[in-house]
Formats: C-alpha cells, sequence, structure tokens
C-alpha cells in the first residue's frame, strides 16, 4: 500500500478554490446583457498506439465487430490487464507538450458502473492521482487585438474506452461491439477558464494542433478518436458560479460552438425567466440544434471510485521523462515565434504555416529551395495564397500534392530573378500543379522567359513611336499620363514577356 | 490391477509416487485410474465438482510414454486435483457458482499451465466455497463437501473440511489425489488444511501469479497447494510459481529449490510468539502451541516473545477491502456475454439485476453488498481509506516489532477443528467470519504462511500451527515446518482418526 491512496479528490473539475478564483476573475467576459458564460472542456483524444491500454489487441479502425477482442477486453473471468507502455509514454509527451507537470507516481482507479458495453463492470481510469497535472495552453483570440489568453489544464488522465451498443440490427435485441473496448484515452481536462464558444473553439483547435504535431492522437473527430464533453454555467458578474450542466459526447468543433450558444441562450433565458438551471447532463442533437436532458439522475450516481488492486502505482523515472522531453519536436508556439523571426513572417502568416506540422515543414522546404536570401516572405505568400487556393479547391492535404514542394521556390527564384513577372508566374503555377513540372521547365517549354533583349525591345519601341505620332505629340506637350500607353504597347508586342525595367528605361529614352 | 500397500494407499506423497513410476511399480494410467475409481466410490464427499476421465486417463497415457522415453520433470505422471477457481483450457471452471455453473474457458490459467508444463496429470476440478467466499465449503452451488473424517465424540455427524478450498483439502485427505492447488485470500488454504490434517501454504503475494486464477480480492488472492507433507507442499509450490507478465502484480523473482532445503539445521533462528495471537486460547490450543515451541527449542531455535499491537484490527481490515475489491471483480458477471442469464428480461437493467440475483449465491450477495456500501460516497473515507491505513499501518507493525526480531511467527492456524455441517448451517456470517482471524493477517500484510498439522484434539481431529514469515522467505518456512512435520510424526497421529470405510482400506 502506497500513502497515495489515503487521500481522495472530491468532484474534481470544480474545486471550492477555483469557485472563489472564478468569482474574482476580470469582467472582460461578461456580456452586453451581464452575463458571463464560464466553460470547462473534457477532451477524450484515443492515444495513437497499435494496441489496447491493457491488452494486445489491435486498435484498427473499421474492422469487423468484435474482431479486435481479446479475453481480458471481454472481461473473461480470472484475465488482468497489463499497462501499455507506448500509452504512457504519448500522455507523458502531451503533458509535456502543454506545459503540465509529470507526476512520477500515479496510480488507476476503477470507475464502478454498470453498462452492457462495459464488460468488466468499471473502467479503469485515473481520478486520485493523475499522470499529468497544471499545465497550459495558450491561444489567440479571435477579436482584432489576436492576442493571447492562457487556458489552464488542470489534468491529463489515462483511461480505457468503452465499447459500442448498437440498438439498430434488431427490433428486439441490441448487439455490442467490443472492439473500441479498451482503447486508451487521455482525458485533458481544462479549468472553467473558457468565457465563449469561440475560445472554446480556439482551445480545442490549438490542442488539436499541439496533438498533431506531437502524434499522440490523429484527432479524427469522425472517427471518433477526439471528443470532447463540455461544462457550461452563467452567472452574473460577481456571482458564484451558476449550476454546471455537461454536454457529452461532442464529436464536431463546429456542433461545439453550436451546442455551446444554444445552451448558454438556454439558460440565461432560464435565469431570465426566474427559473434555475438544473445540475444535468444534456446531449446535443445536431439535426435539431438543441441540446437534450440525458439523465438528471447522473448526478446521483456513485461510481465507487478506488483503487485498481490488479495494478500497481505507475512510477515514472527521471531518465523516461527526459528521454521524451529530448526526443520532443519543435512545438507550434516555438515554430511559429522562430518564423516570425528567421523569415520575417507577420503573426498571422507564422501561425497560418504553423497551425499544420507538416505545412510548416513543406513550407520551410521551400524557403531552402530558393537561392534568393530574404525570398521566403514571397514564399510564404504563394503558399498562403495560390497553395492554399489549389488545396482548397481540389480537397486535398498538403501531403496529397504531387509535385515537390521545392518547386514554390523555384517559382519565386524565377520572378526574383526577373525570368518571369508575377502575372506569368500564376500561370506557370496553375501549369505546375497540373502537369507537376518544374516551373524552370514550364518556362522554358512555353517560351514564358522575359524579352531582356535590349535590341529587340529597342526596334519595338521605334515601330509604335512611329506608329503612333498623334501620341506621341500629346506626350511632348506634357500628358505625362501616356506613357503608360507606350509601356502597355510594348509590352503587348511582346506577348507580356518583356521585362518591364528595360521597357520603361528604353522609352523613357526615346520620348523624353 | 494396481497393488499399494496401506501406506501408499492412504499417503501417497509426490515423491512416493515418482518413484513408484520410475521403477516402473505402477504407470501413470494406472495411478490415475486408481484415483478416479476411487473418486467415484467417494462421490458422497462431493470433493469434485468436474471430472473428464477420459481426458485424464489421456493425459496420463502420454505421461507414461514421456516416462519411457527418459524425460524427466517434477511431476511428470502424477495425478492431482485442481480448485474450481483455476481457469482449465477446455474443462468446465465454475468457481462453483451458478453463475458460471456452463462456463468452458478457452485459456488456462498460468498456474496450472506450469503445472502441465511439469507434467502433472489433472484429475479434475474440485468443489468450493462460491468464488471462494466462505469458511466451511456450505456455500458452493454444487452443495457442501464432506471430510472422511469423524470427531469421536459424535461419529454420525459429517464434518466440512472448511474452506473455501474444501474440495481441495477433503480430496487430498481421503486420497482422491497425490495433492491440490487452492487458493487463499483470507485463509482458505491454511484453515481448510489445518481441518483436514494436511500441509497448506500461502505463499508471498506475487509469487505465483493470478493470471486465470478467477478473482475475489486481488490484494490478496493467492494460489498454494494443500499437500499431504511439507516436501509435498515444496515441489508443488516450486511448480506453481513463477514470474508471470500477464499478472501486473506477480513478483520477479528466483523462485528457490524448496526442496533442497529441506532439513537444513534450523539451529539459531528466532520464532516469534505474538502475544496477541495468544489471547484467550483455548487451553487445547496453547498447548499445541507450547509443544510446538518445545520441539523448535529442541531443535536450537529461539523462542521470542511478541506483541503486534495493530492485529486486532487485522480481521476488520480484511472485511473491508475483500469485499470492497470483490464487489468490482465480481461486476463482470452481468448476463451479458457469457454465465449465468436470466429469461424474460425487458430492459438491460432488468437483465443485469435479475441474473445477478438469481445466479450469485448469499453469501457472494452478502460481500458484494458490504463492498458497495463501503466504497459509497460518505462511506469511502470512513470505511475503506480507514481499512487501507490500517493495512499500512499493521505492515509497518510488522516489519518493525515482528521481522526485525524473528525469522518467523508461531501461531495456531484456526481456534477450533473441523465444523459439522450442522454447525456450520448454524453459524451467523460473523461467527463463520470470525474463524479467519489468525489467517488473514498474513493475507494483509501479503506474507507467506504455512499451515503443519501436529496434533489431534481430545475429539481425535487433526489440528494444525501456522508459521508466518518474512515476503519472500518461503524457504525459511519449509525448514522450520519440515522439523515440525517430524517431531509431530503426524503420520502415526493419523491412525488413530475415525475414517470413512470407503476411504482408507486395508
Amino acid at each position: 500500500m502506497n500513502k497515495l491512496a489515503l487521500r481522495r479528490i472530491e468532484n474534481y473539475h470544480f474545486t471550492e478554490d477555483q469557485r472563489r478564483n472564478l468569482q474574482t476573475s476580470g469582467a472582460a467576459g461578461f456580456r452586453n446583457d451581464g452575463w458571463e458564460i464560464v466553460i470547462g472542456l473534457e477532451v477524450h483524444a484515443q492515444i495513437s498506439t497499435k494496441s489496447k491500454l491493457f491488452s494486445e489487441s489491435p486498435t484498427d479502425f473499421g474492422s469487423d465487430p468484435n474482431s479486435q477482442v481479446s479475453f481480458y477486453d471481454a472481461a473473461m473471468p480470472g484475465t488482468l490487464p497489463v499497462l501499455n507502455g507506448a500509452a504512457v509514454d504519448l500522455a507523458i509527451k502531451t503533458g509535456l507538450s502543454i506545459n503540465g507537470t509529470i507526476n512520477k507516481i500515479s496510480q488507476f482507479d476503477r470507475k464502478n458502473y454498470f453498462y452492457p458495453d462495459l464488460p468488466a463492470g468499471y473502467q479503469i481510469s485515473q481520478l486520485y492521482f493523475p499522470i499529468i497535472s497544471n499545465g497550459y495552453i495558450d491561444i489567440e483570440l479571435a477579436d482584432t487585438t489576436r492576442s493571447l489568453k492562457r487556458i489552464n489544464i488542470e489534468r491529463i488522465h489515462i483511461e480505457q474506452d468503452a465499447g459500442k451498443s448498437n440498438h439498430d440490427l434488431s427490433a428486439d435485441f441490441s448487439y455490442i461491439d467490443l472492439n473500441r473496448a479498451g482503447i486508451p484515452l487521455m482525458e485533458i481536462v481544462s479549468k472553467p477558464d473558457m468565457r465563449s464558444s469561440t475560445e472554446a473553439i480556439q482551445y480545442v483547435k490549438k490542442l488539436r494542433t499541439i496533438l498533431r504535431y506531437i502524434e499522440t492522437c490523429d484527432c479524427n473527430m469522425e472517427k471518433g478518436n477526439l471528443r470532447i464533453d463540455a461544462n457550461i454555467s452563467i452567472r452574473k458578474s460577481g456571482d458564484p458560479l451558476g449550476n454546471r450542466v455537461e454536454i457529452k459526447n461532442i464529436n464536431s468543433i463546429k456542433f461545439l460552438g453550436q451546442a455551446l450558444d444554444y445552451e448558454a441562450e438556454r439558460q440565461i433565458a432560464a435565469r431570465e425567466h426566474g427559473e434555475e438551471v438544473a445540475q444535468e447532463t444534456r446531449l446535443f442533437d445536431a439535426g435539431a440544434g438543441m441540446t437534450r436532458s440525458m439523465r438528471i439522475k447522473e448526478n446521483f450516481a456513485d461510481y465507487r471510485y478506488f483503487p485498481d488492486p490488479d495494478l500497481k502505482h505507475l512510477v515514472l523515472t527521471d531518465e523516461r521523462i527526459d528521454k521524451i522531453r529530448r526526443e520532443l519536436p519543435e512545438l507550434p508556439d516555438a515554430k511559429k515565434a522562430r518564423f516570425v523571426e528567421k523569415y520575417d513572417l507577420s503573426e498571422s502568416d507564422a501561425t497560418v504555416l504553423t497551425e499544420d506540422r507538416i505545412m510548416a515543414q513543406y513550407f520551410e522546404k521551400a524557403v531552402t529551395a530558393s537561392k534568393f536570401k530574404g525570398s521566403s516572405k514571397l514564399i510564404a505568400n504563394w503558399v498562403i495564397g495560390e497553395l492554399f487556393a489549389f488545396l482548397n479547391k481540389t480537397g486535398q492535404n498538403i501531403y496529397d500534392i504531387k509535385f515537390p514542394i521545392e518547386y514554390i521556390g523555384e517559382l519565386v527564384d524565377l520572378i526574383l530573378d526577373k525570368t518571369i513577372s508575377g502575372n506569368i508566374a500564376k500561370s506557370v503555377f496553375a501549369k505546375m500543379v497540373e502537369i507537376n513540372e518544374s516551373p524552370s521547365k514550364i518556362v522554358a517549354d512555353q517560351g514564358l522567359a522575359q524579352i531582356r533583349d535590349d535590341s529587340l525591345i529597342k526596334t519595338i519601341a521605334e515601330d509604335i513611336i512611329k506608329n503612333n505620332p498623334n501620341q506621341v505629340a500629346e506626350y511632348k506637350s506634357g500628358k505625362k499620363q501616356l506613357f503608360g500607353f507606350f509601356v502597355g504597347q510594348c509590352m503587348k508586342a511582346l506577348q507580356g514577356k518583356g521585362n518591364p525595367e528595360m521597357i520603361n528605361e528604353i522609352l523613357k529614352a526615346m520620348l523624353d | 490391477m494396481l497393488k499399494l500397500d496401506y501406506e501408499m494407499k492412504n499417503n501417497l506423497t509426490i515423491s512416493a509416487a515418482r518413484k513408484g513410476l520410475a521403477s516402473g511399480e505402477f504407470s501413470s494410467f494406472e495411478l490415475t485410474k486408481y484415483y478416479l475409481d476411487k473418486i467415484e466410490q467417494n462421490v458422497d464427499l462431493n470433493a469434485f465438482v468436474t471430472i473428464d476421465r477420459e481426458k485424464s486417463l489421456l493425459a496420463a497415457q502420454k505421461a507414461d510414454k514421456e516416462i519411457a522415453g527418459g524425460t524427466d520433470l517434477p511431476l511428470l505422471g502424477i495425478p492431482i486435483a485442481i480448485k474450481d477457481l483455476f481457469c482449465t483450457n477446455g474443462i468446465r471452471t465454475t468457481a462453483c457458482s451458478k453463475m458460471l455453473y456452463d462456463f468452458v474457458p478457452r485459456y488456462e490459467s498460468t498456474v496450472t499451465q506450469n503445472l502441465l508444463n511439469d507434467g502433472a496429470v489433472f484429475l479434475g476440478k474440485t468443489n468450493m466455497d462460491e468464488f471462494a467466499m466462505g469458511s466451511a465449503n456450505i456455500t458452493s452451488c454444487f452443495g457442501p463437501c464432506f471430510l472422511p473424517f469423524r470427531k469421536k465424540s459424535n461419529p454420525t455427524s459429517k464434518l466440512v473440511p472448511g474452506g473455501s478450498s474444501g474440495g481441495s483439502a477433503s480430496s487430498v485427505a481421503s486420497d482422491l489425489c497425490v495433492a491440490a492447488t487452492a487458493s487463499d485470500t483470507g485463509g482458505s488454504i491454511r484453515q481448510p488444511a489445518s481441518f483436514s490434517g494436511l500441509v497448506g501454504i500461502k505463499p508471498t503475494y506475487g509469487l505465483c501469479s493470478r493470471w486465470g486464477m478467477i478473482s475475489f480480492a486481488s490484494s490478496f488472492d493467492q494460489a498454494g497447494p494443500i499437500t499431504k507433507t511439507v516436501e509435498d507442499a515444496g515441489i508443488m509450490l516450486k511448480s506453481m510459481a513463477g514470474f508471470d507478465p500477464k499478472d501486473s502484480t506477480s513478483a520477479n523473482t528466483n523462485i528457490p529449490d524448496y526442496q533442497k532445503c529441506l532439513g537444513r539445521p534450523i539451529k539459531g533462528l528466532k520464532i516469534g510468539i505474538v502475544a496477541e495471537f495468544m489471547d484467550g486460547l483455548s487451553q487445547e490450543n496453547l498447548e499445541l502451541i507450547e509443544r510446538a515451541c518445545s520441539w523448535l527449542k529442541d531443535n536450537g531455535c529461539e523462542i521470542i516473545d511478541l506483541s503486534l499491537r495493530t492485529i486486532p484490527y487485522a480481521l476488520p481490515a480484511y472485511y473491508i477491502i475483500a469485499p470492497a475489491e470483490a464487489s468490482s471483480n465480481l461486476a463482470r458477471y452481468d448476463g451479458v456475454r457469457y454465465g449465468y442469464r436470466a429469461d424474460g428480461c425487458k430492459t438491460v437493467d432488468e437483465l443485469f439485476v435479475k441474473s445477478r440475483s438469481e445466479g450469485f449465491g448469499e453469501e457472494v450477495k452478502r460481500r458484494i453488498m458490504t463492498g458497495t456500501y463501503v466504497l459509497s460516497a460518505g462511506c469511502y473515507d470512513a470505511y475503506y481509506l480507514k481499512a487501507l491505513k490500517i493495512r499500512e499501518i499493521i505492515n509497518i507493525d510488522l516489519q518493525t516489532n515482528a521481522f526485525s526480531k524473528v525469522d518467523a511467527i508461531l501461531l495456531i492456524t484456526t481456534t477450533r477443528t473441523a465444523f459439522s455441517i450442522e454447525e456450520s448451517n448454524n453459524m451467523t456470517p460473523i461467527e463463520m467470519y470470525l474463524s479467519d482471524v489468525f489467517t488473514v493477517t498474513a493475507n494483509i500484510a501479503g506474507l507467506p504462511g504455512i499451515s503443519i498439522p501436529v496434533g489431534l484434539s481430545d475429539d481425535g481431529l487433526p489440528m494444525g500451527v501456522q508459521l508466518i514469515g518474512n515476503k519472500f522467505q518461503e524457504e525459511i518456512l519449509f525448514r522450520i515446518a519440515y522439523v515440525l512435520e517430524k517431531c509431530a510424526n503426524f503420520r502415526e497421529l493419523k491412525k488413530s482418526i475415525l475414517v470413512e470405510d470407503t476411504v482408507y482400506n486395508e
């Protein structure tokens, strides 16, 4: 027995301390009508492991029902859990990435309740001593200030997923698929630090970016690999926290926003009509766009949490934690700061380019491919402008593109060394994504290179001056804005490929 | 067919059977068949709940071939019995509960696999208290099981072998097998061994893998053998024990050859007598301990008086923590995937409630209720958490005030000798729980405890003493137990016990 087991944390989502802190927190989150919305999220992220948390069954998605179930997963008599060390390592990695404290001793507890797709009659989780505590992430507020707000993360604990019940296959029976039973999850529990649905969305997006960076969860919400329980309450300025409503199992960011907005309005309407908001669990009905009460009794459910006697305390060594720390990739915030500094990008460009680790990697590859120092800003414009537009239009991801990303650097170089103009570059880009050929080759094959032949430009300029005596006369009498007309005529004669500076120079010499 | 002398028939040990097999005096097939027949003749004892005659005989034939081929394994061809708590691949495993009446596992427990790897032949599954909850083997869904012994004062009354490993004890005591596996959560090996005049050891927690052994209370459950002699207990335990990566609570430690340490002098070993264990003992029990002390002194041991003030709290702590764990461990029996399912349920809640109400017996339900209560909101701190603290304090007390001073503690195993079936049925649950008062300490602290038969009561029934050692000190226990066994010469004493006709015959 370890002394650790001798303490119990009650109602960890909102401790008295938190309630007090919240009462004194600033009024920034208050709406015009004086109501403040208080939101805390519990994000259930599937840990990207090959096998389950306590068994060797695979975690592949979409397999035949009950094809990934071991004797343990089905809770056959006498079977026992063996902790998957890879899941622990990924949880540590996540903890380090959200600036959390890695607890060197943590404990698995049983949460007891009966449900047909919960084979053992209990879920192994970590209530009393989670593996990670006290982290935070900074989100960028969506207002014009783009200022940062810190969202504190109370804890991350490791737990098992349950199976799936299917009630649609038969009118008389329900069927159970245990493929998901025992899949490792991290439950990432924020403090009630968010004050609007927009902040909640920003938080989830930022969290998703981090998890994808460190590859501890693929965050595929369609597959259920990232699910959200949202806790929301409202209060008037200075009041203690209102009754908390938990909206369970939200499976898209869009629904998160809709559910929170609906729920905030519902609670405000109730309070303004003098009604109490019941502390309860609700579900979001995406079809109806509203939340519905799930089971009011849930608040009285007693899960009888106690330390799992089949598992020893999870004890982590400094070596293990340090090794994971050393192997951490550059995280989004650090990468963004570096992009701003090193590539002279604006904050917003840097944010966009670092939202996805692969995207950032591609951008840096393109920059490296460029021969020009200081081309990075232009490359960023091309990536965010043309490349993103192309990806959006074709519904592709950055890693789906068929041409080497270095081509973007090459294309920008062609502009910078004046081989082609920016306009021509756009058509080169269009061709490039179509035939996956290098910009230089496209320019060569299609004869798109700028004409820099001094004598050719002079001949054409002379012809144009000779053929437009009236305009020349007007120009000479002071109508200087006609200069653009002569440039346009030259460019037209050169099929748009003439070097603009040279045309300017030659025309100026001839006319002035 | 099989010709065995009286001694062989009634005291066939592993080493004697090995000799007989090696010399060709009998084959494993003959021995197995002899036991299967004897089990049939003694079906009234209700020691076995599942027998697969054909399978056992096939295993014996296979062993005979291996013996002929020169294979040498510690248990090759030895017919043993398996407590019905161990999952056996392809053989019904019920934990003697209606809940698992038809359950046939498709996997083998680590302990039984270890025994199979060492060549053992399984005769069948033995009766036990339902889910190992009980001290008289009267909670089994197959009905009680009986000892072959009778009280001198009341020879017509049938006696129970204790529990929960009653079938294992009864089958070894009746010589329906050479040895048996058992399990001990609060005394379920040692108490029946003591009632039945046998040796039973509960090893250090973690020595035997719990994988495939149906859980009662995970932090207490340990497998161990019930045997006729200390030497057999050593051979069986060596085979059953060993690190198992499939059990996270399994100890990664080397298992010594216990047989080899037997006979090594015990001179200089310090044996503790704990005042709290001696409080209020009957004259008969006090004399038993005194006799054991004098044998140990004769062999050069030093007897040291100890006081462990936390000991009285072991039983209450045990009866809080064990039911708490059981209430959760038994939640999987819900009628959904396997096991008993109530008919005609309209809702899933009804399915849970009816299946569990009908599938579990009274004692199991009582413990699930107790465990659910002590874990529930408002009771957790007052009961469960307090019991965990007591458990920790008892550990500290034992280490500081006992094992820093002595090599082993000597105490009785049970206050009384085997109950009659009528007595057992009339006992209240609390009276029944109190019969574990001397055995639970070893479970609470995860320490090894061994019971050795050393005497007969005035009523002519076996009496055992118990030794508790420090963690992983089974060797010391075996060495001391071996000396006590010799001094007591129980093999001779046993001849004066009243025995049912069908069991021991000339």
